[in-house]
């Protein structure tokens, strides 16, 4: 038995465990904490399972983004609702049922797992022959951007609707205000020493995370969850605030990434393939897409997180 | 026979889909079975990737990957309108439950 | 007609409702416009596919020049091209039906502006199914339909929307887990490929089941149908009807693209019967369930249950084990024809439905004495589209019952011709109770004031509904072109 495999042996042990006390745990911020936990667990096997860029997709949007939306919609419950977050019992014979199913899936995926080829190496060496041609040397930016950039288009669309299906459910006089609860940090605070310090820095990890992206791990949805929490704690120290949701500066910002990238795929489709890119200035087109797109993906994840606009307690 | 590391990973991610498909059933509170859905949905994505990494010798295959990260952007994205959806149903009725499922408290 | 091979036409028709969804974005008040553009040109999309593909047969084009498995493909054949033109003529009849809810106040409001980059995303979502090759596009596509499903239901009700979410978010998972199966077995995910690839093993058997599972929930079949009628029942009228004659469908039109043309081996006698049963059983439950409903809408939704039924007898009737049969392409075309004039019978049952609320204000049936009298044209749309969704003669209700009834009689399935016959019977019954309180009395009742023109998009919708019917010939010769390889020995 090698160290290795010792170590992934206790990390899957370790992600099975934090995951039962997510699911099964009493308090509902306790199990919000160890989903998070569970989130940047996961990210670790990843780099185990040599998918980098994976793991930072992960630990930012999976672990981070995900747990930032579970802790404000807890912390919201419980203030406006008095809603701690304690379940209905549910008698022991449903949850026995509950309990069949659960082991039955996994029984049959553990099953069909241990039935499938070894050795298959996939698509590694299709990828690894066009890659060249890609315009990038990072192969899963080459997936996202090239190869199955169609995938990522509808994807970045994805994401701006359930914007537009969070901002749906604004209370009808609430229309057109600023998303989310008005903070109330000192602006001489501590946060506030943090919030201005920490643009510039962001700014400039962000735009490197891009940049290295197309030939190291990273990527416009990386960088753009980077940025999306510098705005979020500008905003929680007071800096700044949200746009408001009528503000046609801040609808032009949620579309432009996807409109370039669009726009990119027409034009091609106009020279002979859509979302095609010549050799020559794919690495310049993927460029100028995941800037743009990192930009508006940061503007989304940002108002997702805020959510509606809400009255002040 | 060892288990190989590609092996082991899709195991645990099929143990921690189980998990979460228990969750989800079991726990009636909206904002725990939004939590059981990510936990789920990371048990898919584990379950994938360490399935493209049964050679590793040739190295992880890019394309589950490039899957996963659309999929962990796409998960977001419901699970955000699904924790706005649970809000404004709490701020109307008070509690982050259905109320078919509103059974006495634990 | 080459020339037309060299247009991006699969291309456009899912770039362009994408197009019009960021426009709607950043257009504000003039978004709900935009469909007097778009609508047209999306319609002439659609003219021009259908042309190409009945000219040149099915088509295939290499998203970005990336041949498959390493880049994504789009195609047509006859199925994805009449789909496509259903969408074309039904998303915009409906939006322009729309635009006096959304689009007719001089301020922004919350509906007024999410409504309509919802409509063209979830048109962008559709095509992208009913073009797509792959099987994870269907999976992005397939979220980006449920997020603005479920957006549309919200409008309607937090509670319904909620239960609609739970359902879509556990069968989007379970359809997940099957693509990455599929992907550790084959290393593709194109249909094309995967057909060739495969053999029913025991991961591509659990796939396959685990993706239908998750399918069936989006599809509402029953027992995974309790979220559908306070969904469809309590949206506004034009999404009821998006929902309704669309929505449900493309996870439907899934579901056929694994059975009948990635995986046609695996289909066993168990699967083909369990779903044959969970169908018939949605016939009666929903037509029974349709009967005691005493608001329209929630009549119509769970008339909808019950027509979810009909589709899935194909399974059986085009039995997995008989393929070659020649009465298994006559229940194939026939569960495909049910889909299209069910989507076009029930947008106009819902659009009707929609008028009678916006006329008296509420759809309580017991309280629309002769409502006919004051809105004969809506009535004669309800009317016209309720006997297609009866399948009685001539409409295109009919002619998918009598395909599938024929087939049911020669493969001697009498069980699913009893079926079908009760489920028509039950439909007279649930729809006669409406039709018959409609042009009860004798009085003229008070109603606030309904412009003809807008009555005229559901009779419209409902007179397509029955020239299906009339014309059938055209679509059931269409349907042949690029039918999967298992039925084709069935073709005469």
């Amino acid at each position: 038995m090698t160290a290795a495999f010792v170590f992934d042996a206790m990390l899957c042990l370790l992600l099975v465990g934090t995951a039962v006390s997510a699911v099964a745990g009493r308090d509902l911020f306790a199990s919000i904490a160890f989903f998070v936990t569970y989130g940047i667990l996961i990210g670790l096997a990843w780099l185990r399972l040599g998918a980098v860029d994976v793991a930072l997709a992960e630990a930012a949007i999976g672990a981070g983004l995900t747990g930032v939306l579970l802790i404000g919609a807890w912390s919201m419950l419980q203030r406006r609702c008095g809603d701690g977050g304690n379940d209905p019992a549910m008698p022991v014979l449903p949850k026995l049922a509950a309990a069949a199913v659960s082991v039955t899936v996994t029984g049959m995926l553990a099953l069909a797992v241990l039935a499938l080829p070894v050795g298959a190496p996939g698509l590694v060496p299709l990828v690894t022959e066009n890659l060249s041609e890609s315009g990038v040397g990072n192969p899963v930016t080459a997936v996202l951007l090239n190869f199955r950039a169609y995938d990522t288009l509808m994807e970045s669309i994805v994401l701006l609707i359930a914007l537009v299906a969070v901002w749906a459910l604004t209370p009808k006089e609430l229309w057109g205000g600023v998303p989310g609860l008005r903070q109330h940090a000192r602006p001489d605070g501590v946060l506030a020493t943090f919030g201005r310090l920490l643009p510039p820095l962001g700014l400039v990890v962000a735009v490197y995370v891009v940049w290295a992206g197309s030939e190291m791990p990273g990527g416009a949805f990386q960088a753009g969850t980077i940025l999306a929490a510098v705005w979020l704690l500008v905003v929680m120290a007071g800096i700044a605030e949200e746009p408001r949701m009528s503000s046609r500066l801040l609808r032009l910002a949620l579309v432009v990434g996807p409109a370039v990238f669009l726009g990119v795929g027409l034009v091609g489709a106009a020279f002979g393939s859509f979302l095609g890119l010549p050799v020559d200035f794919a690495k310049a087109l993927i460029l100028a897409i995941e800037f743009a797109l990192t930009f508006s993906i940061a503007v989304t994840l940002a108002l997702l997180v805020a959510g509606t606009p809400r009255e002040g307690t | 026979m060892m288990l190989s590391t590609a092996t082991l990973y899709a195991l645990c991610g099929a143990a921690m889909i189980g998990i979460g498909v228990y969750g989800f059933i079991v726990r009636a509170h909206l904002l725990r079975r939004v939590l059981a859905f990510n936990v789920i949905g990371s048990g898919v994505f584990l379950f994938l990737g360490a399935l493209g990494y049964r050679a590793p010798q040739a190295g992880a295959d890019p394309v589950p990957h490039a899957l996963i990260i659309t999929g962990i952007v796409v998960a977001l994205s419901l699970t955000a309108l699904a924790v706005a959806l649970v809000l404004k149903h709490a701020e109307e009725a008070g509690r982050a439950v259905l109320p078919e499922e509103d059974r006495e408290e634990t | 007609m080459g020339a037309l091979l060299t247009l991006p036409l699969l291309e456009l028709t899912v770039g362009l409702p994408l197009a019009a969804t960021l426009l709607a974005i950043v257009s504000g008040r003039f978004s709900s416009g935009l469909v007097l553009g778009i609508g047209p040109a999306m319609l002439a999309l659609a003219v021009l596919l259908c042309l190409a593909v009945g000219s040149h047969g099915p088509l295939e084009v290499a998203v970005g020049g990336w041949a498959v498995p390493l880049g994504i493909a789009l195609g047509a054949d006859g199925l994805s091209a009449v789909f496509v033109m259903t969408g074309a003529i039904i998303m915009p009849a409906v939006a322009l039906f729309a635009r006096r809810a959304f689009g007719s106040d001089p301020a922004e409001t919350t509906q007024s502006f999410t409504f309509w980059p919802l409509f063209f995303a979830m048109w962008a979502a559709l095509n992208a199914i009913f073009v797509g090759r792959d099987l994870f596009n269907f999976y992005v596509a397939l979220e980006l339909l449920t997020l603005t499903a479920v957006a549309m239901v919200a409008y309607g009700g937090t509670a319904a929307a909620l239960r609609y979410m739970i359902f879509a978010l556990m069968g989007s998972l379970a359809y997940m887990t099957g693509v990455a199966l599929l992907y550790a077995s084959a290393a593709t995910l194109d249909i094309g490929l995967l057909s060739e690839a495969i053999e029913p093993d025991r991961a591509v058997v659990l796939a396959g089941g685990l993706m239908t599972a998750g399918l069936l929930a989006k599809t509402a079949l029953f027992p995974l149908h309790a979220w559908l009628p306070p969904a469809h029942g309590n949206a506004p009228a034009p999404a009821s009807a998006l929902l309704s004659a669309l929505v449900v469908k493309a996870s439907f039109f899934i579901i056929v693209r694994i059975w009948f043309h990635v995986m046609p081996d695996a289909q066993s006698p168990w699967l083909v019967q369990t779903l044959g049963l969970l169908g018939a059983c949605a016939v009666i439950y929903g037509s029974l369930l349709a009967i005691r409903q005493g608001r329209l809408k929630l009549v119509i939704a769970y008339s909808t249950v019950a027509q979810i039924g009909y589709l899935f007898f194909i399974f059986p009737l085009a039995d997995g084990s008989a393929f070659a049969l020649p009465w298994a392409a006559g229940a194939w075309t026939g569960g495909i024809f049910h889909a299209l004039s069910h989507a076009f019978a029930k947008a106009a049952l819902f659009l009707a439905a929609g008028l009678i609320i916006e006329a008296l204000g509420h759809d309580r049936i017991a309280d629309m004495k002769g409502i006919a009298r004051a809105l004969p044209m809506t009535m004669a749309a309800f009317g016209l589209a309720a006997l297609s969704i009866m399948g009685l003669p001539p409409s295109g209700g009919f002619m998918a019952k009598y395909l599938m009834l024929t087939s049911a009689l020669a493969g001697g399935q009498i069980f699913y011709a009893l079926v079908m016959i009760a489920g028509g019977l039950l439909a007279v019954i649930y729809l006669f109770r409406p039709l018959n309180a409609a042009f009860a009395g004798s009085h003229v009742p008070e109603i606030a004031p309904v412009p003809k023109a807008r009555q005229t998009i559901p009779l419209a919708l409902a007179l397509i509904a029955t020239i299906i019917g009339l014309a059938s010939s055209i679509p059931y010769q269409f349907l042949q072109i690029g039918l999967p390889e298992v039925l084709e020995g069935g073709t005469e």
